[in-house]
């Protein structure tokens, strides 16, 4: 008996050690930070810290094989009296703006051509993703003969229909040159949008068409009423991924014009890795590329409030 | 020697190079194992040649060196990620001034210099100042790619000159004559690093115009400058269209098409001619530049530095190979090979049978001898290979040409973004 006392106070603590241990080692947010430990580490390291060092670095000299040292807002103070830089922030505006309106126009109409039924639908579906798939240098090599200044199809062509007499100097003037890079662009990424557009299309249900119809909607009612506000949220994730990679974009250009003809078509991200990489000055292609991250967070957050205004997304009715 | 050196097989070459690598200053390092990266060849024996050296330096050695090749427009930057990462490649072939991005992360490679300059009666000064930092060897120039004149006979002597042009205003106006015939010229001046850079600083140069003077102090800002501008514009305005987009290889395509009768570029449109299209070839000829207002030849090539980093585990190897490759035995079969391609910088290799056996080779024989460095007038420098790599001159030129900028303001930007640069 006297043992059994005896043994029972002394098991108590480990006892209970034990338990809060296994209560512990049950909690459900503990295990949680544990399985998140990896993503978080993984996140950490191959994004937060390069984005850290990067905008570091934007307050540097460094140049490449150098640590810079701090110099504070110097360089982009100097990029806030710098021509090129703004040419650079103008053209990157205007390519996106113009691009991504234009490939969410032709990528809707696209997507509703291929929601109907017709004969050879999967294999019509799969080749206009072709664009989006044959890589962007390869294709930009093909865009890079298209324009050229001597040797143009398009020039060729219409040279021969009698319609123009001298080349057009697709990449060699400024507004053509921004044109043609726009173009490429859009050729190149309208299958993404026409593609995740028609994934949303068809998880609308038919049979609202059909009451519509029954109701006497015309077909312009139906896409008003029923597509456009079904496909909203699709249509503000489709266009953030849109408007980041136009944004960012920089094979396209770097394969056709280096940013030329005298900068017309420098982009912010070209002209980081110009100055930065190519020039060996990374403190200042950091600041550039540094520069570029409130206009992406502007364009994130403007879909995000689009697509959080939808009270029926929340639970809550749609008025 | 040199009929013995290019019909040397590969067991004579491996015994040569044996024989070398027994008296050779540089040890290979035991086991040496060296990643270089190299420009991608423009002529296929070339690159079959350099291989033939590297190949004989591995069994001679018992070392293993990798070589990766890379469009010429993508040397630089993996060159740069290397030496800001001290790791990846131990020694690269590149272009231009590449040593020069990054000095404080090149060997000292002056023995190896001197070795050659003593087998290879010297270095010509552009070779020096090429080479050269402060006194101090950082790469080795093994070659440049002549910019010279490439020209249609029948184009120019229509357009009344006999002979090529020696003058400003005779090259003026031969340009303009020739536009006038319907067989235009043309020079790029879009981000062209080879032929933009190059025909641009000849102009600069010569109406005396210069970036920065010897003491590294920006002069961009000038009369001369403006007289440079102005004649360019003249220039381009007689032009082909499309120059302004122009990238290195336009010229080529335009000038092997007949659309095109005269441009800046290495010997590659002939030897591509001789293959492809032997009127053309039969009717072209080459020339240098013509001389600057002071009456000198100054002009801009694109030369192709080797240099080895100095987180090298093996830098004896890297050395050995450089100062292997650059032996009468290697050098004179190589620079055939690349059929007046490349020029070279030590001045033994003028008497390389390349150069007289075709007279049209001849001028890229003397790309040593009027060749500056970017830095023009001052030592060659970070701050120079930074304002050639971000196309500074190129730049101002075109927002002249182009009707982007006026005068003025072309000069005043192309100041700014050098003060910068030497801040």
């Amino acid at each position: 008996m006297s043992t059994v006392q005896a043994s029972i106070p002394a098991r108590t603590p480990s006892a209970d050690a034990v338990s809060r241990w296994s209560r512990v080692r049950a909690d459900r947010n503990f295990i949680a930070v544990w399985f998140m430990l990896p993503a978080a580490a993984f996140l950490l390291l191959f994004l937060a810290y390069p984005l850290g060092l990067g905008v570091w670095m934007s307050f540097t000299d460094a140049r490449i094989g150098r640590t810079g040292v701090y110099i504070g807002l110097e360089n982009y103070e100097w990029l806030w009296d710098d021509a090129i830089f703004w040419l650079s922030v103008f053209n990157t505006l205007l390519y996106t703006i113009v691009a991504s309106a234009i490939k969410f126009a032709i990528g809707l109409y696209l997507a509703l051509l291929l929601n109907r039924n017709m004969p050879f639908k999967a294999f019509i579906r799969s080749i206009v993703l072709i664009p989006f798939i044959v890589p962007t240098v390869l294709s930009a090599i093909a865009f890079w003969w298209i324009y050229d200044s001597q040797f143009s199809i398009i020039s060729w062509s219409l040279t021969r229909l009698g319609l123009i007499s001298h080349n057009i100097d697709f990449l060699g003037d400024p507004n053509w040159a921004r044109a043609s890079v726009i173009i490429a662009n859009i050729w190149r990424g309208v299958p993404f949008v026409a593609i995740t557009l028609l994934a949303g299309l068809q998880t609308v249900s038919p049979s609202l068409y059909e009451a519509a119809t029954l109701d006497g909607a015309t077909s312009w009612q139906r896409f008003r009423h029923i597509t456009y506000p079904l496909l909203t949220p699709i249509i503000a994730v489709v266009m953030t991924f849109s408007v980041l990679f136009t944004f960012t974009d920089f094979q396209l250009i770097w394969a056709l014009t280096r940013g030329g003809p005298v900068n017309a078509t420098h982009l912010m991200a070209t002209l980081s890795y110009q100055r930065g990489i190519i020039s060996g000055r990374l403190g200042e292609g950091a600041a550039i590329a540094t520069a570029m991250i409130p206009f992406l967070l502007a364009a994130i957050a403007i879909s995000w409030f689009g697509m959080q205004r939808r009270k029926w997304q929340q639970g809550g009715n749609n008025d | 020697m040199l009929a013995a050196a290019a019909a040397m097989s590969s067991e004579e070459l491996l015994g040569y190079a044996r024989a070398w690598a027994q008296t050779a200053q540089w040890k290979p390092e035991a086991g040496a194992k060296i990643n270089m990266l190299r420009w991608k060849r423009f002529v296929e024996a070339e690159d079959t040649a350099f291989l033939k050296i590297v190949d004989a330096f591995q069994k001679a050695n018992n070392v293993t060196i990798n070589v990766s090749n890379e469009a010429y427009d993508d040397v630089q930057p993996k060159a740069s990620v290397a030496a800001n990462t001290g790791q990846g490649l131990d020694m690269v072939w590149g272009l231009y001034s590449l040593p020069f991005l990054f000095p404080s992360k090149c060997t000292d490679m002056t023995d190896v210099a001197d070795h050659l300059a003593k087998v290879n009666g010297g270095w010509t000064p552009s070779g020096e100042a090429y080479g050269k930092l402060n006194g101090k060897w950082i790469g080795i120039p093994v070659a440049a790619t002549g910019g010279l004149v490439n020209y249609r006979i029948s184009a120019m002597e229509k357009a009344g000159h006999k002979t090529f042009p020696k003058d400003l205003a005779g090259f003026a106006d031969l340009v303009k004559a020739m536009n006038k015939n319907g067989a235009p010229a043309g020079m790029a001046l879009g981000h062209a690093s080879g032929d933009a850079n190059g025909w641009l600083h000849w102009a600069l140069w010569a109406h005396g115009g210069n970036l920065i003077d010897k003491d590294n102090k920006v002069i961009i800002n000038s009369p001369e400058t403006a007289k440079a501008l102005e004649y360019v514009k003249g220039l381009y305005e007689n032009f082909v269209p499309g120059t302004a987009s122009w990238n290195d290889s336009n010229n080529n395509k335009a000038f092997l098409a007949d659309q095109l009768f005269l441009t800046v570029n290495g010997i590659s449109v002939y030897v591509a001619a001789k293959k492809d299209a032997p009127k053309i070839a039969e009717d072209m000829n080459h020339a240098h530049l013509p001389a600057g207002l002071d009456g000198k030849t100054r002009e801009l090539h694109l030369g192709f530095p080797i240099l080895v980093y100095n987180f090298t585990k093996y830098p004896q190897t890297c050395k050995a190979f450089t100062a292997f490759m650059l032996e009468p035995a290697q050098f004179n079969p190589w620079i055939e090979a690349a059929q007046g391609y490349l020029s070279h910088f030590l001045k033994a290799y003028d008497a390389n049978p390349i150069w007289t056996a075709d007279p049209k080779n001849t001028p890229y024989r003397d790309v040593a001898a009027t060749a500056m460095t970017p830095a023009g007038l001052a030592q060659m420098s970070e701050g120079a290979a930074a304002a050639i790599a971000d196309f500074v001159v190129v730049d101002m030129f075109a927002n002249y040409c182009t009707g982007r900028e006026d005068l003025k303001t072309a000069m005043a930007t192309a100041e700014r973004s050098t003060k910068r640069i030497f801040r």
